[in-house]
């Protein structure tokens, strides 16, 4: 496409010159790639310097990020230790110095393993139409508009959160999926558990059913088998060059196996 | 179909261009500046072949919009060596065999200088790290490890 | 860390080797690491043109139409081609030696048969406008049914893939639709082997992916010469193929190469300097043809996939007395290197053993897939995996340790291989016994005491007394007097065709004998040396048979 470049000064300028034809480029991981693809379906590269967009800063109970946060400065960042091993697991070192945290909302299967991170902790989206939990978001996030940052809620025990990557290369490959567990608990019971799939689905998705058998119970061997009996539940994995449906359907509850009792012993 | 004026520091000196809209800087710098150590593998963002150095930081050349680099620094293989002087990685990649094809090794070359430049003696796991973004295709990942070892100056097992 | 093994084949090497051993600097690893080796893509042109395929989105189509009115109109764009545009637009790879038909055209009119396949090419500015305008060209296609399974792809009915060979195979020597291999009696032997072992053996296509895509940028030169910087592993494959495709004498082409980003076999057969060179005569301009990564993955020809079927006839002791495969090469759409694989891979049959009674038919198949080349030890690869896969499925059947089973029945030197040729430079018990000895597993006394150089030749390096032909995949309507050519046709004039036909290496028929070849005399009984000495390793030419180097 003949493109054109518009390059505005605060993101409120930047949300209202979106539209069906344009694109917001954050850190070209997803819209570069597109550009350089030949794609025919936009014309417009929308661009802010609003330096709100590269911001990290604390709101109490959680960590305001700004969208056009790399996923570097996730890494590099000791209030967000608990994310930094889903952010170096995100492409390789080029990758994550560019791709940012609004991007990776976005990312077509199978990438997109920091949203999975954000779906299981609950995050919520800043975009020019208010704020919607991740859930909401990621089911509509064709039409979303301009994302300006994500609301991470910060756990209280950082050991309530659990990643796991399964990639066929090491240390940088794609997933074959991604599951992140929140698991607060209370008293030693589990409450308001939240379980996500990274490549399981068009995008990440929550595994509804291995929540249902957590929720209210004491995380041991038999619960995680309960958990691991219904773990394809609210999935829907997808055949694509890294595996098929029916190997990802295979392996799921063994993957959630191992997360679930990693995090069972820590 | 407008172009856009780009000036930037290239491996220390100050170059100046004109950009298409939506021309990545790979392009830019190859065929606007002339620079032509940065490789086309992919052009999206897979093989690392097109890595340079954005103020310091490794990113692919292939997937920045080259008029944002207006104003910054970039480095690239073709900058490492000073005057006839090689710099320690490419006299380590000569000497541990760490090229084959050759393809790969101008942006494996940014990757492990981004890595010295901020840790001057890492492991084995940290280069291993540092280089997961660059692919080889004449399997050549122990020779280049080997040889950023090398460049350090710590002993290579084996 | 390297191990030399000087102890084995001692007296073969008067070890005055200078350099191996020794750490060596690569003569061409200073461009490397200074980003100055010069690519195909690493010369500057002014005012260089960028050229993008249209290709099909289907596996299998008629043409209907291709109208490239819209796209001339777009922004940037000088001109676009279509196969009318191409001299000669119709080529087969190996037709430079005088191995097969043409039939692959550059840019396809009538049809297409594979996913991918280009129809049509966008001359721009820049790239970038090269590609919104091959988004503009529009094509009317009409679907056929396609066909992606060798052996589906033979069947009666099935879809024609490629119209110079209506059934779906290439054709041998003229005469057949597949390539035999001929030794012994292989039916009789199975009859009275001890044990027949059957196995099914497949492989899927490899892409290279080199990091370096294929392509090409072609200019005009001064004297009426273009010249052309290309990605080629075949530097005069590419320069004859671009003077036919072109008609143009290739002394008007000035190709340079040698430097090349990966190629490990993809870029054998490129067809992209005759495009680059098209564009460049037809434009007056420096013109670059490249793939994107999307390409080279999706059209880049891969190691085609491979279907082996073996059945061995195997004695309670292990020899193996019969080993018969029937194997299919999936082509793809067009033939490019797929044919010659088979001519080499049916030559290394039945594998580094000696087996009394070996046969063969292994076919070409044509299917809507990606058109397949060569590969790395391509023609080899697959059926070796095969092999050995079905060599340890033996080793189970008759009770044996697989390393004792391969040393038991490989090869000797001065051993009778099944293409006729004696064995010579055999090594594969020192290898077997090594790889024993390194992961901890035991062999038995008389494998630790076997060696290449003891025991061949003799009654091993006997023919068999008779060997069992057949008609079976008789072809009509094909030139059975060269290689493949069809009846009549009029092959363009080649050096070779002056020449008188080559003799087919297809076993004469034999006179009526009743056994089969009995087992061999078992290596360990046999006493006679190899009749001939090593370190005179033959030349072999697939096309001509074995030369005396």
């Amino acid at each position: 496409m003949a493109f054109t470049i518009e390059t505005y000064a605060t993101t409120a300028e930047a949300a209202r010159a979106m539209g069906a034809d344009a694109r917001f480029l954050a850190g070209g991981t997803l819209v570069m790639r597109d550009v350089n693809a030949g794609d025919q379906s936009f014309t417009r590269i929308i661009r802010s310097t609003d330096p709100a967009l590269t911001a990290i800063r604390g709101t109490g109970d959680g960590i305001s990020v700004g969208a056009c946060v790399t996923l570097h400065q996730i890494v590099a960042n000791p209030d967000l230790a608990f994310l930094a091993p889903v952010a170096r697991q995100v492409g390789g070192p080029q990758v994550r110095n560019m791709g940012t945290v609004g991007g990776n909302l976005f990312a077509p299967h199978p990438y997109g393993d920091f949203t999975v991170a954000l779906l299981a902790i609950g995050a919520k989206v800043t975009t020019a139409q208010g704020q919607k939990p991740v859930d909401d978001f990621l089911r509509d996030r064709d039409r979303s508009g301009l994302v300006t940052e994500i609301l991470i809620p910060r756990p209280r025990d950082p050991g309530s959160f659990g990643w796991h990557k399964v990639s066929r290369t090491k240390p940088k490959g794609a997933s074959v999926m991604s599951i992140a567990a929140y698991l607060p608990r209370e008293g030693g019971r589990i409450r308001n558990v939240r379980i996500a799939f990274g490549a399981m689905g068009g995008h990440p998705l929550r595994a509804t059913g291995a929540e249902r058998a957590l929720e209210g119970q004491s995380l041991d061997a038999s619960t995680i088998a309960r958990a691991a009996a219904v773990t394809l539940e609210g999935l829907s994995p997808p055949t694509d060059p890294l595996a098929s449906e029916w190997y990802r359907r295979e392996v799921a509850a063994v993957h959630l196996t191992r997360l679930l009792t990693r995090m069972e012993r820590s | 179909m407008g172009k856009t004026p780009v000036t930037l520091t290239l491996n220390k000196a100050e170059r100046a261009g004109f950009t298409d809209p939506g021309e990545n800087l790979l392009n830019f710098l190859r065929r606007g500046l002339g620079d032509l150590s940065p490789k086309y593998g992919c052009g999206q963002g897979t093989c690392g072949a097109c890595t340079v150095l954005i103020d310091g930081e490794p990113q692919l050349s292939c997937l920045v919009l080259a008029e944002t680099v207006s104003g910054k620094t970039v480095n690239t293989t073709g900058g490492l060596a000073d005057g006839a002087q090689l710099h320690a990685l490419q006299t380590a990649f000569m000497d541990g065999f760490a090229a084959q094809c050759g393809y790969c090794t101008p942006g494996m070359l940014m990757a492990a200088k981004a890595l010295l430049d901020r840790n001057p003696r890492p492991s084995r796991d940290e280069i291993a790290e540092a280089i997961s973004g660059n692919l080889c295709r004449c399997t050549g990942y122990a020779p280049i490890i080997d040889a950023i070892l090398a460049a350090t100056g710590q002993q290579v097992q084996g | 860390m390297i191990e030399f093994r000087k102890d084995l084949f001692a007296d073969e090497r008067d070890d005055t080797l200078n350099e191996v051993g020794k750490p060596t600097r690569r003569q061409d690893i200073l461009g490397h690491v200074t980003g100055r080796s010069p690519y195909f893509d690493d010369h500057l042109f002014d005012g260089l043109l960028h050229m993008r395929a249209v290709r099909s989105p289907h596996h299998h189509a008629r043409i209907r139409r291709i109208d490239t009115a819209e796209a001339e109109r777009m922004p940037g764009v000088v001109r676009v081609l279509t196969g009318k545009d191409v001299p000669q637009n119709l080529n087969t790879l190996l037709s430079l030696l005088d191995f097969g038909i043409d039939d692959e055209p550059l840019l396809s009119t009538d049809k297409v048969a594979y996913r991918g396949e280009p129809v049509a090419c966008v001359i721009a500015a820049t790239e970038l406008q090269a590609r919104d305008a091959v988004a503009k060209v529009r094509v009317d296609y009409e679907e056929l049914p396609a066909v992606f399974d060798v052996e589906e792809a033979l069947k009666p009915g099935a879809p024609t893939v490629n119209p110079v060979y209506p059934k779906n195979a290439f054709v041998y020597h003229g005469r057949y639709d597949h390539q035999k291999l001929r030794f012994g009696d292989v039916d009789a032997a199975l009859a009275q082997a001890d044990h027949v072992v059957e196995g099914r053996y497949q492989m899927s296509p490899i892409e290279q992916a080199p990091m370096e895509t294929c392509g090409a940028i072609a200019a005009p030169e001064q004297n009426d010469r273009y010249v052309c910087y290309t990605s080629t592993q075949a530097l005069f494959f590419s320069l004859g193929t671009a003077a036919k495709m072109l008609k143009m004498g290739s002394n008007r082409l000035h190709f340079i190469g040698g430097t090349v980003g990966g190629g490990f076999g993809g870029k054998v057969d490129s067809l992209h300097e005759p495009m680059a060179i098209l564009g460049a005569s037809l434009t007056g301009r420096p013109c670059k043809f490249a793939w994107d990564r999307e390409e080279e993955m999706q059209v880049g020809a891969p190691r085609g996939a491979e279907r082996w079927y073996l059945t061995d006839g195997v004695m309670n002791d292990g020899r193996i007395v019969a080993r018969k495969f029937t194997g299919y090469f999936d082509s793809g759409a067009y033939t490019r290197l797929s044919s010659y694989a088979i001519i080499k891979g049916v030559g290394h049959l039945p594998g580094p053993y000696t087996i009394p009674n070996v046969h063969a038919d292994v076919y070409c198949v044509f299917t809507n897939r990606t058109p397949a080349t060569a590969m790395r030890g391509f023609g080899i690869t697959g059926v070796d995996f095969a092999i050995e896969a079905h060599m340890d499925k033996v080793a189970e059947v008759v009770g044996m340790n697989p390393i004792d089973l391969r040393i038991l029945n490989a090869y000797r030197d001065g051993d009778m291989k099944a293409h006729r040729r004696l064995a010579k430079n055999t090594a594969l018990i020192e290898c077997c016994q090594v790889a024993a000895q390194k992961a901890g597993w035991s062999i038995a006394p008389s494998s630790q005491a076997a060696a290449s150089m003891k025991d061949g030749g003799g009654a091993r390096a006997a023919l068999p007394a008779h060997t069992v032909t057949d008609q079976k995949g008789l072809v009509e309507g094909f030139d059975s007097g060269s290689y493949a050519k069809k009846a009549g046709a009029s092959a363009p004039p080649s050096p070779s065709s002056a020449q008188p036909n080559r003799p087919t290496p297809t076993p004469t028929p034999g006179q009526a004998a009743p056994a089969p070849a009995q087992a061999r005399p078992a290596p360990q009984t046999a006493a006679s040396s190899p009749d001939q000495p090593r370190n005179k390793p033959n030349r072999f030419s697939s096309l001509s048979g074995f030369r005396r180097r």
